[in-house]
């Protein structure tokens, strides 16, 4: 395996210490483009967060990076490989999909309206993936299961329907859902969008204890003060292009581009 | 300001008196009084109209009521319907499945399906398949360059029992498909969107998430179609199954007491009708209980003992 992503890293100038390694993705749905050519580097260990009015391409590219999206040019790789294609001679061949699948747990994805499985317990939320797709005996995933849950702070909502909880801790337990999978990454899509005002902060804390924890993460968000604080770059999109990138708290300070300047005068 | 906006509204010691004498008066509903006394006469009518008429012989439908051959073509349409069921909803779910598949040959086959099987009358298509013969002469396997593996003649196998279950499972298979299909629809999409992120393939999803949650959606109309499918068999007297129905006409015929064996056979088919739907009841709660919190069939007991004391008082 380590000999597939050597030849990527060296044919595609990926650095070694990437985990998300965008370049001229474009994303069409037939004559309307969404993504006009987004390059994006996300190291191991980083967390890079997506702001941008709605309708400006961010939360397509977060679907393309762990292929819910097909690109329709460019490439991304996922830890120096690609995640729907394996590349033989020039072309890239689609997977199969067990294989896809097998490679899409690798990268767990959060979602604005949390998408809890509602017929079951947090507990069978938890270990649904694990047990079935890994095959990791029950036992087992739920051990790990109860320490992501008290990670989160929700080990007493173990038997509990996602109904019966309220929105901060039904995405605090998709958070422990996505963890239970070990994946390499987190895809975070407006996480907390949905949430009244005084549960955004609950998750945001779970969001910042992990990425203490060195998880890499993709964050699409509006929540400003957030990315200032934990992002390790901030990425700016309108359009389906990338207008600005750099590091959070000067980004915020010093917009260059009048648009990310109007922008950030409207969400702060 | 303070004393435009008092922490404490005063109620002056006469303001309250005023409030306390004061009754609410029920509103007068007359129409209720003279459409309940309405309902009781007509009942009554009914009534004495069913013990006077002697034509209703009700000492023989009662001994008709356990009848051996009655009782015989009781279980064939229990069994019928059970039979047909389980294979309408086994093929529903596949034609629904297809209907909703990314593929546009299945999705166009599924659709043809449902659009000729419910387009039929359920009587033609019985009638249809119990002189499959005609059309047919014989069902055999052959396998080029080996030769007939076995051969059958239609009319050997095309009994009038087995006709009425293949006729009628197509037939409801058009109507489960659709009802199966409907409630996958009603599954929100993140739901199948969050298992695909987690790594599960789509057959899983199927099987695992998107078909356990269109059951609470599904199985209310499936109860009717159990119902419905009850009655529906009647037409399988047609040709000559040996059914509740067939084996009442096939007594009036003999005996000539037709009103009295037509009110054993509308018995039977009310009794087992009355037992679907308190069995439908419970499966519904059972698939519903993620929907609704812990206990809240108790919780809405208690509270309707509690609001029915407080009428009282």
């Amino acid at each position: 395996m380590s000999d597939v992503k050597d030849e990527n890293r060296a044919r595609f100038g990926v650095p070694a210490d990437s985990m998300v390694f965008a370049r001229g993705v474009r994303k069409s749905y037939g004559p309307l483009e969404v993504l006009k050519g987004v390059d994006l580097d996300v190291p191991v260990g980083s967390v890079a967060c997506i702001i941008g009015p709605s309708g400006s391409g961010k939360s397509t590219f977060l679907r393309c990076i762990n292929h819910l999206e097909k690109l329709s040019a460019g490439i991304l790789l996922v830890d120096s490989q690609f995640v729907g294609y394996d590349l033989r001679d020039d072309k890239l061949y689609e997977v199969k999909d067990d294989l896809l699948c097998r490679r899409r747990a690798e990268t767990g994805m959060l979602f604005q309206s949390f998408n809890l499985f509602s017929h079951m317990t947090v507990m069978e939320n938890l270990i649904e993936a694990p047990t079935q797709v890994r095959r990791i005996p029950p036992d087992e995933a739920k051990a790990e299961a109860e320490i992501l849950l008290r990670r989160v702070g929700l080990l007493d909502k173990v038997d509990r329907y996602p109904r019966e909880l309220s929105g901060g801790q039904q995405q605090r337990v998709a958070i422990a859902r996505a963890m239970a999978m070990k994946p390499k990454v987190l895809l975070f899509d407006e996480p907390t969008s949905a949430l009244d005002p005084e549960l955004v902060g609950e998750v945001l804390q779970v969001m910042r204890d992990l990425a203490e924890s060195g998880m890499t993460m993709v964050v699409v968000t509006h929540e400003v003060g957030f990315a200032r604080e934990i992002g390790d770059q901030l990425v700016f999109m309108d359009g389906g292009v990338i207008i600005e990138r750099g590091a959070p708290r000067e980004m915020i300070a010093n917009p260059v581009s009048p648009r990310t300047r109007e922008f950030l005068s409207r969400v702060l | 300001m303070g004393a435009a906006h008092p922490n404490e509204i005063r109620i002056e010691p006469g303001v309250a008196e005023a409030v306390s004498r004061l009754t609410v008066m029920p509103q007068r509903r007359y129409g209720i009084w003279v459409g309940t006394a309405l309902a009781l006469l007509v009942a009554f009518l009914i009534i004495r109209a069913f013990a006077s008429n002697p034509a209703f012989a009700w000492p023989t439908v009662v001994s008709y009521l356990l009848h051996p051959s009655v009782m015989r073509g009781l279980g064939n349409t229990l069994m019928l319907t059970a039979v047909i069921m389980i294979l309408a909803i086994v093929v529903g779910t596949v034609i629904a499945i297809m209907r909703v598949s990314p593929s546009p040959v299945l999705r166009a086959f599924a659709g043809l399906y449902v659009w000729f099987f419910r387009g039929v009358p359920a009587l033609i298509q019985l009638i249809f398949w119990f002189n499959l013969s005609l059309l047919v002469r014989e069902v055999s396997l052959t396998i080029p360059f080996v030769g007939t593996l076995f051969s059958v003649r239609t009319n050997d196998f095309m009994t009038p029992f087995f006709s009425a279950v293949v006729a009628l499972s197509l037939c409801e298979a058009g109507y489960m498909a659709e009802i199966i299909r409907a409630g996958i629809k009603s599954v929100p999409s993140g739901q199948a969107e969050a298992a695909s992120a987690l790594g599960m393939p789509y057959r899983m999803i199927l099987k695992r998430i998107t078909l356990p949650q269109a059951m609470r959606f599904v199985l209310p109309p499936t109860g009717n179609e159990a119902i419905n499918l009850l009655k529906m068999t009647s037409l399988v007297t047609f040709i000559a199954v040996d059914d509740l129905f067939y084996s009442a006409q096939s007594i009036y015929a003999r005996t000539f007491e037709t009103i009295p064996l037509l009110i054993v056979v509308a018995f039977w088919y009310l009794a087992v009708v009355s037992i679907m739907s308190v069995g439908q009841h419970f499966l519904e709660r059972h698939f519903g209980r993620s929907d609704t919190r812990r206990d809240a069939v108790t919780m809405r007991f208690l509270r309707n003992i509690i609001s029915l004391r407080g009428i009282s008082r």
